[in-house]
């Protein structure tokens, strides 16, 4: 549309992304590198997924189109399984790499915790996924022109720009959860993130309905938040101790000596 | 094997790559106008004229005026200028284009519908090429700026106008209902109310990079940074058609003694206020045509008995942009460039336009200055005898104009200011020009009159000899046999001399209605039959290109005359191509052009022969470029301007609030994120407490 609706949908797409970065991550190299490489992982499973897809697809019926959209009802569920696929993998990778890296390093503890790669990591798919789903958007967006004149809903950047902040939201929670049930053991719920993923991409097949996807995405990213914040060790008592800040009480209090 | 696998893996990557369909993002936005003529900027020694876009594009909101004063809508009353204006073509008037000029700030830009034609309309100038022509302060003061006669008196100037908005015009229907269609879903005033956004608007490209005048961007083209020097205009030109019946040798430049010439002259090229539209059907087809069947018609009689004098048929490029074939020519001949010069030139006969009479007579004008001269006037007078006793029999007659008259716009002037020449300029108007559509897109087959029966395939039209045919084959018969005299021929033959009148109307089908046909396809080359297209050739002269190529209408012309005027030959398809090998052969005197030929029934194969002809292609680029005089008052310096691309589309555009409200939920979604992420950061150790373990604790 022009330079305003480009920025505007830049900032509401990764302007969580951008700040989790800037004061979280950017500040450690050590999490800068843990975060491409969790991108690079998503990138390798979307490469992957994209493939099968796109052979499906020559082979196919171009004609059909219930054929086409059965197809990319496939499509969609290999993908997530696929980036789920992916997102144990680089699990694994980063618990050996990590046995590795305390054998090496001098000191005695680990330089960063498996529950802070869990939170790199799932930014890091949420970034690139972000990506994926945004910056041609975007590049359409800064164009004088916007969605309609074949009938569409004129809502679709916007709507799409929401959409992507959900995303990149999401995978930050799912990454945390993930790691931390696998640490645990807990399979029944690495299944419930794996059936969140795929509801809430199976929710965009409402679109152009934006309202019908975009509510329900919301909903499910306010609980599996809550989740990982217990996830990742919080609870409502620390919440209510930072809110009401009696937060430095908190901290000597905890600091017994060993 | 991993890499035998790999190599499978990208063979498929790469095949199924060519495969791919884009369904992108900007498909849903945008559609995109394929065929549409914009107009360009042209440049001369003083002005620059046409239209302009900037270089990111025009974007307006469409707004398809009904009348002239719906005008008002988009000039003053509409709330979301600027407005991009859809008009039909009754309404492309210079008052409407004026106004719209004025408030140039609120139209973006103007789209032309062709549909329905004005009753007259000419976009040239009243007086055209006035000053380059022969009549200036100095050679009559009376006589000059049309001050006597105004040739072209329903001339607006429209051409000769400069817009700082582009205008386009579109050439399909079926773009024109899309356009309309978007208009009245999205833009329709409902009782006066304020529109409801998104509104259907339109984007055109046309930046054109050359400013001001030929000096300023012959200056910046050559300017020479780089190994691809960026061309900023280029000089319009092309080829003059030249065929003597008695050929000399192409190599011997200057005066031939004891030669004298007759020629035989008409023009090739015309103009619209959209270049590419350009049809000329009675500006200059008409003259042309005439020509090329005279030229048939003399070839039996001057083989067979060759009068004293030569005759040249000289078909000029370019005279709408202030003569640039002719002054070419006479350039040429002053500076021993050409085969003759002007002391061999006995006299001029020149076919203006000559289809549309307003009764049974066609008039022949001269210059009455040259003629107070009485060797001139004698001569004159002997040229306008022959011709009038050429009409015997025929169902017209020649008639002199006034004596104090000048002549009408003609290559003409141009060898007169040079030299003065005998000649005579023949015409089917007296005074003013009765073609109404003087070098604009109405001059088409439609204002000629060529009609055909609707029961006819193409093949059949294209045989059909049509009554403009037939009047234009008397008007040939009558110029070949005043030729023929002029030359000194045996007036015994001069009976024997007559037009083909199939030739003529074949002619004008494929001038007018559709250059591919049979007849043209036989007479090309092997090689340029892809110059033929289903509509007729454009007329406009275009820029002079580096390569030895033409364009179409001059190969067109080329072609036809070496059919009509040369012999066909023995010679095989290679022998064609290097017939100086043969004893009796020379490329010196003749061209050899190997031609598709006719297909005959029961057959496939086409009996391609070689034709052998005097015709040449002679170099049609004004002599201000040879000179490297940018600034000349003396010849054509007409250029077009170069640009990157030239493209239209149309979209939907949403409103400004809508915009920023996009905008500001995007700043206040990043200061919240910013917000919250800082407090948690630095909270994160409280808000994360995590349960003791001895040996591996740590943030």
């Amino acid at each position: 549309m022009t330079a305003s609706v480009f920025f505007g949908c830049t900032f509401i797409a990764f302007g969580p992304a951008i700040a989790l970065f800037l004061f979280t991550i950017a500040r450690d190299p050590l999490r800068v590198i843990f975060l491409i490489a969790g991108a690079f992982f998503w990138l390798c499973s979307l490469l992957l997924s994209s493939l099968v897809w796109f052979i499906t697809v020559q082979i196919s019926n171009k004609e059909s189109s219930s054929q086409q959209k059965g197809l990319l009802i496939f499509g969609v569920v290999l993908s997530v399984m696929l980036q789920e696929t992916f997102r144990f993998g680089y699990y694994k990778l980063l618990k050996k790499a990590n046995e590795g890296l305390l054998m090496l390093s001098a000191e005695e503890t680990m330089p960063i915790s498996i529950r802070q790669l869990a939170y790199v990591s799932g930014l890091g798919f949420g970034f690139m996924s972000g990506a994926f789903s945004m910056i041609n958007i975007l590049a359409d967006s800064v164009g004088p022109g916007t969605i309609g004149i074949h009938g569409d809903s004129q809502h679709f950047f916007l709507s799409s720009a929401f959409m992507t902040m959900a995303i990149v939201l999401l995978h930050m929670f799912w990454g945390v959860v993930f790691f931390d049930s696998c640490e645990k053991q807990h399979w029944w719920s690495l299944a419930v993130v794996v059936i969140s993923h795929l509801l809430v991409s199976c929710l965009t097949f409402q679109n152009p309905q934006y309202v019908g996807s975009l509510v329900p995405t919301y909903i499910i990213v306010f609980l599996v938040g809550l989740w990982a914040f217990f996830c990742a060790g919080g609870s409502l008592r620390n919440l209510k101790l930072c809110l009401t800040c009696k937060d430095k009480d908190f901290l000597l209090a905890n600091h017994r000596p060993r | 094997m991993v890499l035998e696998s790999s190599k499978w893996v990208m063979f498929i990557v790469c095949w199924l790559f060519k495969n791919v369909s884009c369904n992108s993002v900007a498909q849903k936005i945008y559609v995109e106008l394929n065929n549409t003529v914009p107009c360009v900027r042209l440049l001369n020694a003083t002005h620059q004229i046409g239209c302009q876009s900037s270089i990111s594009g025009d974007t307006g909101v469409i707004h398809v005026l009904e009348s002239e004063a719906d005008l008002e809508w988009p000039l003053s009353k509409g709330p979301n200028p600027p407005y991009m204006v859809l008009l039909e073509s009754s309404l492309f008037t210079k008052s409407i284009m004026m106004k719209m000029k004025n408030a140039s700030s609120r139209v973006a830009g103007v789209v032309v519908v062709p549909k329905t034609s004005l009753p007259e309309f000419s976009p040239h100038t009243t007086c055209p090429n006035e000053n380059t022509g022969v009549y200036t302060e100095t050679y009559d003061h009376n006589l000059a700026h049309c001050n006597t006669t105004v040739w072209n008196p329903r001339g607006n100037g429209l051409s000769y106008e400069e817009f700082d908005f582009p205008v386009f015009s579109l050439k399909e229907d079926n773009e024109t209902e899309i356009i309309k269609q978007c208009y009245f879903d999205h833009n329709r005033v409902v009782n006066g109310s304020g529109l409801q956004y998104p509104l259907c608007a339109m984007q055109l490209f046309s930046h054109m990079y050359a400013v001001t005048d030929t000096a300023t961007c012959m200056r910046r083209s050559s300017i020479d940074f780089s190994s691809f020097p960026v061309k900023v205009c280029e000089p319009l030109g092309g080829y003059n058609v030249l065929a003597f019946i008695r050929p000399y040798n192409s190599t011997a430049f200057g005066h031939k003694e004891n030669e004298s010439v007759v020629i035989a002259a008409a023009r090739l090229d015309s103009r619209a206020f959209f270049l590419e539209d350009s049809a000329g059907a009675e500006g200059s087809v008409s003259g042309f045509v005439t020509l090329l069947a005279a030229a048939q018609a003399l070839r039996e009689a001057t083989q067979e008995a060759p009068p004293t004098r030569n005759i040249l048929f000289a078909f000029f490029n370019g005279e709408v942009f202030d003569y640039i074939g002719s002054s070419r020519m006479v350039y040429d001949m002053k500076n021993n460039k050409f085969v003759i010069d002007l002391d061999n030139v006995h006299s001029i006969l020149e076919i203006g336009q000559v289809a549309v009479r307003s009764g049974t007579n066609l008039f022949l004008h001269s210059d009455p200055v040259s003629r107070r001269n009485n060797t001139v006037h004698d001569e004159v007078t002997n040229l306008v005898k022959n011709l009038q006793s050429s009409t015997a029999g025929l169902n017209f007659s020649f008639v002199e104009t006034g004596f104090s008259q000048p002549l009408p716009p003609s290559s003409f002037q141009r060898f007169l200011r040079a030299r003065a020449i005998p000649g005579i300029v023949l015409a089917d108007h007296q005074t003013a020009f009765n073609n109404r559509y003087y070098e604009s897109f109405y001059d088409n087959a439609a204002h000629l009159n060529l009609t055909y029966p609707s029961n006819l395939s193409p093949e059949e039209q294209l045989e059909f000899v049509t009554d403009t045919a037939k009047s234009l084959t008397e008007v040939a018969t009558a110029v070949a046999r005043a030729l023929f005299k002029q030359a000194g021929g045996n007036n015994s033959q001069v009976n024997n001399i007559n037009a083909d009148p199939k030739t003529v109307t074949q002619m004008l089908y494929g001038f007018l209605v559709r250059s591919n046909n049979s007849w043209f396809q036989a007479v090309m080359a092997p090689e340029l039959k892809d110059v033929l297209q289903p509509n007729p050739p454009w007329y406009y002269v275009g820029v002079a290109k580096l390569s030895h190529q033409a364009n179409a209408l001059t190969y067109l012309v080329q072609y036809l005359l070496a059919n009509l005027t040369g012999t066909a030959t023995n010679l095989t398809q290679s022998q064609c191509k290097k017939p100086d090998e043969l004893p009796n052969e020379s490329t010196y005197m003749y061209s050899y052009f190997w031609v598709q030929g006719v297909v005959p029934p029961n057959s496939t194969q086409r009996e391609s022969f070689c034709i052998r002809t005097a015709v040449r292609l002679a170099k049609a680029v004004s002599p201000a470029f040879v000179l490297g005089d940018y600034v000349s008052k003396e010849y054509s310096t007409w250029t077009e301007s170069q640009w990157k691309f030239i493209k239209a589309r149309i979209f939907l555009v949403a409103s400004r609030d809508l915009e920023m409200l996009t905008l500001g939920v995007g700043v206040a979604v990043l200061f919240t994120s910013l917000l919250v992420t800082y407090f948690v950061s630095t909270k994160a150790d409280v808000l994360f407490s995590v349960v003791r373990e001895p040996n591996n604790a740590a943030y």
